[in-house]
């Protein structure tokens, strides 16, 4: 209809230009234009998706940025797409991380250069389209469409454990997928379309005994991506092999697959089952803080210790998440961005010191920061940023997510505490050894310091730590509408401990966080009419939805 | 009815059948003493040729009728399927343009068109004689097929295997058909049916209602039946044939057993159960079973699914992975019977096509492979991503697509498939157990196609630096194959909505 408006049809450009790009890719064959050509098209998709949080409307919960056509008529399936406040984020984060993980992978990479680019390139396709996708098979088809890219990502440049690697990684989240296949026909066979928005709002009436089986398949695919506790084994393998742009594609978009399907699905499909099953997913979280914070202690590999530290951080964010209020989703979301930000951050600067060691081990490495000052000085920000410092975007989400995790359970966050601590502990020893300790290790004397290009590389992620940890606002506004209408999808229960939560919260850091003081009171005053309110009529156009 | 309207009818299987004269004759009679080459592309030119005529015939003047009572038919579900199988049957024509393994080339396109019109004429008829004549034309042609190879002692052994389950199958089927026509006293589907729910009533007046007892002489028949045709979809228990055939063949006739006769034995054995065995379904919901011919089915269909899948993950040859993947997968489209109402038709057509496209294109790239490497093993598929980027990724493609992984035609197929299972109206969630073993089975299937990509990209070559460049002609099916499988699987409307739309009239 009208495709120059730059609305209606950023979603599918942001999700079909990587493979046209990576069609382009394949046609170059000087590695160095190639590396350009990849650097100039995911900056410009960059660009181009910065005018999503411009345009984002903050004053409601529906989807935005819809498009909707017929895909294929006989199953009902649709080609829907569109963006909410869970979301956005998520999708400004997978295109601003995507040219650091080519510039990361500028020296590093040197073998079959092409087929890396366009394995990047695929995997931008499908993790923006899992993001935006508003219909089932959509999103599926972009879930596993994922794997395949990732796996070859690790199979082919990874470490020397590679293939182990990127086997079990593929076995791991194929075990996952298969669940959510059955969710999704069995879904199908209740609501009759694939429609997410349909299901959504049909969540709430379906029968407990449905919901209880729906949310077991969702949990169990979901809980292998995010990785939750019992199932993470895949993660460090798969962390420790992959090359340095695979990690951080892993870890800044990939793991929050898992968690976004817990909000997308989970949380709103199946409300009561969510309920049910909170204590045990709680119980999980905090297994995975203390468990993933004791084992980074104990890893004398700097990338082990990374991914370790991940099945930590993403126990926060499922905490949030189940805490059930606003401030603990709120969290989670910042935790997820966050942990995006810095983690991402700190696989680039461990890719840094291997490039110039050929070695990740803790021993090996300690003194570099003596020869290498501006190293030094950024790897130590990340680090005290993965650790949850004041001022910087861990604090944050972590605060905000334990503000939401003491409404539930006091002693629940006492367990918690402890994991914080750790957090420190890890982080200050790497931070110790590889900056500042063994000041007399005589093979670190021939290090070069940063180059322009890794500077490049690692300043925006920095500039996010310092965004995000001093003025949130910004990132907390444009989940407002979408976290509070979710809220009151899964729990009018809830309600009342919302609002408390909000009330309960310090008076003078509740604005800066952006809590939203009064919504769940209004929330929950408004009429349960999930099966008639019009969900996926964006306020720009009200034409896009009708069908 | 006179024999005009009959000729009028079988008008593709006529041009067919000419031109695979014309081959012959050709072959014979002009071509004597002429290069090998030249041969096999007038030969391909020819049978093409044919093949495409019955295509345009089919397209250009599609004919709706019913000769001697189901002799023969002609509706448009039976033209799609045709059109389907001339069209696999071209692409495998195309593949054997490449091939060395005989001099005997007019007799083996010969054989390969004769073959095609026997599913032809399998696929266009509702009579259980017509049914077992096409079914013994085309089981003739691809032993001799199989066989075709003489340098190649697997080649031999695996025809003989094969002629030998092969008859004995035959004689299964024609006994069990000897039986329905004891029954019904007719040779026509619906006839059959018609005795068959007469009985039923008969029997159910005395039991009560609710609980169905069949004739022992029609669970012998159905028995008997289903092993024939379970023979020929190489299902387990009957499919020991498989991995001796599927390795042994010469790559053309491998192609030819593992797609066309798969499609034209699937159509026909569900025709066989929906329209011949209606009223005898019984049910295989769970704990809720009836006797009939949907629970044998349900027994075949899972054991194929997991024998199939765990005997593939210790293959080392990929053609003997290929077939036992291909038994997984008739488990599969087993499942599609299994709701026994004519619209599973849909699901599993499409599953049935689809598959036919992926596994000759995983044919056409294994025949390159040893020629250039000289064996099947997965070891020889090692480095092939590096010295033939284009090929690799068309068995990327197929081995993706087999394994299930969106957007490739495999998916949809399956997923079509098994949410029409589960839906079907009456069955309730009662196949879920069934739909759930195969969603695993599938995931476990993933490993060794995975194994192949593996050695395709990740294991380094083992330096033999003896490149054979893809031929040009294999190597454009081959894309047309995979994009097709890449198409078909983003809109699977482009098959869905003409069978959707026939089986509608």
């Amino acid at each position: 209809m009208d495709i120059l408006n730059y609305n209606h049809s950023v979603l599918s450009v942001l999700i079909f230009s990587p493979l046209i790009a990576a069609g382009i890719a394949a046609f170059i064959r000087n590695e160095e234009r190639l590396r350009w050509w990849t650097l100039i098209y995911t900056t410009a998709a960059a660009a181009y998706s910065l005018p999503l949080y411009w345009h984002f409307n903050l004053g409601t919960a529906d989807f935005q940025f819809t498009e909707n056509a017929a895909w294929i008529p006989a199953l009902h399936i649709r080609y829907a797409l569109g963006l909410d406040g869970i979301s956005l984020l998520l999708v400004l984060l997978t295109t601003l991380v995507m040219p650091l993980c080519v510039l990361a992978s500028w020296r590093y990479i040197q073998t079959r250069v092409k087929e890396f680019m366009i394995c990047l390139l695929i995997m931008q396709t499908a993790m923006i389209g899992v993001f935006c996708a508003l219909d089932l098979v959509l999103f599926f088809c972009f879930w596993e469409a994922m794997l395949i890219p990732m796996a070859l990502l690790i199979g082919i440049w990874g470490g020397p454990r590679k293939i182990y690697a990127a086997l079990k990684f593929f076995i791991y989240t194929m075990a996952g997928s298969v669940f959510l296949l059955v969710a999704i026909i069995a879904l199908y066979l209740k609501v009759g379309s694939f429609s997410i928005p349909d299901m959504m709002k049909q969540g709430p009436l379906f029968s407990h005994q449905f919901q209880y089986w729906l949310f077991l398949a969702f949990f169990l695919s979901f809980a292998i991506k995010v990785p939750m506790f019992p199932f993470h084994t895949w993660l460090p393998a798969a962390h420790v092999e992959a090359p340095t742009a695979g990690s951080v594609l892993l870890a800044s978009i990939l793991l929050k697959m898992g968690t976004y399907g817990f909000l997308r699905f989970s949380l709103p499909m199946t409300p009561w089952a969510t309920q049910h099953f909170t204590p045990m997913i709680l119980a999980l979280s905090v297994a995975a803080i203390i468990y993933g914070g004791f084992t980074a202690l104990a890893q004398t590999d700097l990338k082990k210790l990374v991914a370790y530290s991940s099945v930590a951080h993403m126990g926060f964010a499922t905490l949030g998440i189940f805490a059930l209020n606003e401030a603990g989703l709120k969290g989670a979301l910042l935790v997820m961005i966050n942990h995006g930000v810095t983690t991402g951050a700190l696989f680039i600067v461990v890719g840094m010191i291997y490039e110039r060691l050929h070695t990740r081990d803790l021993s090996k490495a300690a003194g570099m920061g003596k020869m290498m000052p501006i190293f030094a000085a950024f790897a130590g920000m990340f680090a005290l940023s993965s650790m949850a410092f004041p001022g910087t975007n861990s604090f944050i989400g972590e605060f905000l997510v334990m503000a939401g995790g003491f409404k539930v359970s006091i002693p629940m966050m006492v367990c918690v505490v402890p994991g914080v601590v750790l957090a420190a502990a890890y982080m200050l020893r790497m931070l110790q050894r590889f900056a500042y300790g063994g000041v007399h290790n005589p093979d670190h004397s021939h290090l070069q310091d940063l180059g322009l290009r890794e500077i490049v590389t690692l300043l925006p992620l920095l500039v996010f730590v310092f965004w995000i940890g001093l003025h949130p606002a910004p990132f907390t506004r444009v989940m407002d509408a979408s976290v509070s209408h979710l809220l009151a999808e899964v729990g009018p229960a809830k309600g009342a401990q919302v609002a408390m939560t909000a009330r309960t919260a310090p008076a003078d850091l509740a604005p800066a966080l952006g809590v939203r003081q009064s919504s769940g009171a209004l929330e929950t005053s408004q009429p349960l009419l999930y099966a008639t309110v019009p969900r996926l009529q964006p306020a720009q156009n009200p034409g896009a939805a009708t069908r | 009815m006179s024999y005009l309207d009959f000729l009028r009818l079988a008008i593709p299987e006529t041009i067919v059948v000419v031109a695979a004269l014309a081959v012959l004759g050709v072959d014979l009679v002009v071509l004597r003493g002429v290069e090998t080459r030249l041969r096999l592309l007038i030969g391909t030119m020819i049978s093409c040729v044919g093949c495409l005529g019955g295509v345009a015939w089919l397209l250009a003047f599609p004919q709706t009728g019913n000769f001697m009572h189901g002799m023969l038919v002609a509706n448009p579900l039976t033209r799609i399927v045709m059109i389907a199988l001339l069209l696999l049957t071209i692409a495998t024509l195309l593949l054997s343009l490449e091939t060395r393994f005989t001099p005997h080339i007019g007799e083996f396109f010969a054989l390969v068109l004769l073959g095609t019109v026997g599913m032809l004429f399998l696929v266009s008829t509702e009579d259980i004689l017509m049914i077992f004549v096409s079914l013994e034309l085309t089981s003739l042609s691809l032993y001799i097929l199989t066989a075709f190879d003489k340098s190649s002692v697997k080649s031999s052994e695996a025809a003989l295997k094969y002629f030998l389950f092969g008859g004995m199958a035959a004689a299964f089927t024609l006994f069990g058909l000897s039986l329905l026509y004891g029954i019904a006293h007719s040779t026509n589907l619906g006839q059959i049916a018609q005795a068959i729910a007469q009985k039923a009533t008969h029997a159910s007046a005395g039991a009560g209602a609710s609980h169905l007892t069949l004739d022992p002489v029609l669970i012998l028949a159905i028995v008997l039946t289903v092993a024939g045709f379970g023979f020929k979809l190489a299902t387990v228990p009957f499919h020991l044939w498989a991995p001796d055939a599927y390795q042994g063949a010469p790559i053309p006739s491998a192609a030819l057993i593992a797609s066309g006769s798969k499609l034209a034995g699937f159509f026909i054995l569900a025709k066989v159960m929906f329209l011949g065995f209606a009223g005898a379904e019984g049910t295989v919901a769970w704990r809720a079973f009836l006797p009939g011919w949907v629970p044998l089915l349900a027994v075949i269909a899972a054991a194929s699914m997991v024998l199939g899948n765990l005997a593939a993950l210790v293959q080392g040859s990929v053609r003997r992975l290929i077939a036992y993947s291909a038994i997984a997968h008739s488990g599969y489209m087993l499942i599609a019977l299994l709701s026994h109402q004519v619209e599973a038709m849909a699901p599993l057509l499409y599953y049935v096509m689809t598959y036919g496209l992926t596994t000759l294109g995983a044919f056409g790239v294994v025949g390159v492979v040893q020629e250039r490497a000289g064996g099947d093993r997965l070891a020889d598929f090692a480095g092939l991503g590096r010295s033939a980027p284009l090929l690799s990724f068309c068995m990327l493609i197929f081995m993706l697509s087999l394994a299930g992984i969106p957007p490739l035609a495999g998916f949809f197929g399956k997923f079509y498939l098994f949410s029409f299972a589960l839906s079907a109206p009456g069955s309730g969630l009662g196949l879920l157990w069934l739909v759930s073993l195969a969603i695993g089975m599938s995931a476990v299937s993933l490993y060794y196609y995975l194994q192949v990509l593996k050695q395709i990209y990740v294991v380094p070559t083992a330096a033999s630096g003896t490149s054979v460049k893809t031929p040009v002609s294999t190597q454009t099916v081959l894309v047309l194959l995979a994009l097709a499988v890449l198409v078909l699987g983003c809109v699977p409307g482009l098959v869905l909505i003409p069978i959707l739309s026939a089986l509608r009239l």
